[in-house]
């Protein structure tokens, strides 16, 4: 390797640039190819980036595209402690009129989106259901209700393998 | 996993019109979250009901999507109005392809 010429050590590391550059335009190719589908789709579309997001602002936004404000009128029903992590209940309804969708996220989870509910005129805004959580937390519930975006947040914490405090 | 699934529904026989009903749902599924490890530190592949839907007479009432961090056996309870008999359809969509579907009927009186 010391015997190399200038010259072609450049050949090499333009032909190592070069397969760089291929690699990170077929990343990119790929990731565009995967997401239109899915946009074309629009209402139905299963929400694949949201679900991919760490971090519950993050997922908000990738979701819904907007911030949420907290509101009391939104009640989240869960455990203070729970037992155990990989059966959490939670429950979340609210007063708003007009409520189109319910999403509930847990911010220390690998990935922030637990679920999404779609919610049609004629069904009440009141969901329940059951989480797993890697760690104590706070989860939060987000509903939209008239094309605004209103949440409310509870720390559950986790006491796996513990004495159950 | 696909035939130890097993769906479990609980809706009111009977309502009166309008009436605001619960319905809880349950089906028995090991929502493997795609992060755990085998004992050889291979990754377990991720197989999950990511959509469950329920329907009343053909109209939809709940339409949810779901991450790993659904527990084992997804369990949902949620509300609708009975405007008139008719049937429930709940439908479960697996990772792998499958669709579990029940029904149940309310008579409006």
């Amino acid at each position: 390797m010391i015997h190399l010429s200038p010259g072609r050590v450049d050949a090499t590391r333009r032909l190592v640039l070069k397969g760089g550059a291929v690699v990170a335009l077929a990343g990119v190719a790929g990731i565009r190819f995967g997401l239109a589908p899915a946009l074309a789709a629009a209402n139905d579309a299963y929400p694949d980036a949201a679900f991919k997001v760490k971090g519950a602002d993050g997922a908000i936004q990738a979701l819904y595209g907007k911030a949420a404000e907290k509101s009391d009128k939104v009640r989240m029903d869960a455990p203070e402690i729970a037992e155990n992590g990989a059966v959490v209940p939670v429950s979340v309804t609210t007063t708003l009129p007009g409520v189109t969708s319910i999403a509930i996220f847990v911010a220390e989870n690998p990935n922030a989106l637990a679920a999404s509910y779609r919610i049609p005129a004629g069904t009440m805004p009141s969901v329940a259901n059951r989480l797993k959580m890697a760690k104590t937390s706070n989860v939060i519930a987000v509903v939209e209700a008239g094309g605004k975006l209103y949440s409310a947040s509870k720390e559950i914490k986790v006491t796996i393998g513990g004495c159950g405090g | 996993m696909a035939e130890d699934v097993k769906p479990r529904v609980r809706v009111p026989k009977t309502a009166s019109a309008g009436e605001v009903v619960v319905i809880k749902t349950l089906i028995n599924h090991v929502m493997e979250s795609g992060q755990r490890k085998d004992a050889q530190g291979n990754t377990i592949p991720r197989q999950i009901i990511n959509r469950f839907t329920c329907e009343f007479n053909g109209e939809m009432v709940i339409d949810v999507h779901m991450e790993p961090a659904i527990s084992t056996n997804p369990y949902f309870e949620f509300e609708a109005t009975v405007p008139a008999s008719g049937t429930f359809k709940f439908t479960w969509y697996d990772d792998n392809g499958s669709v579990y579907e029940t029904t149940e009927e309310i008579t409006v009186g």
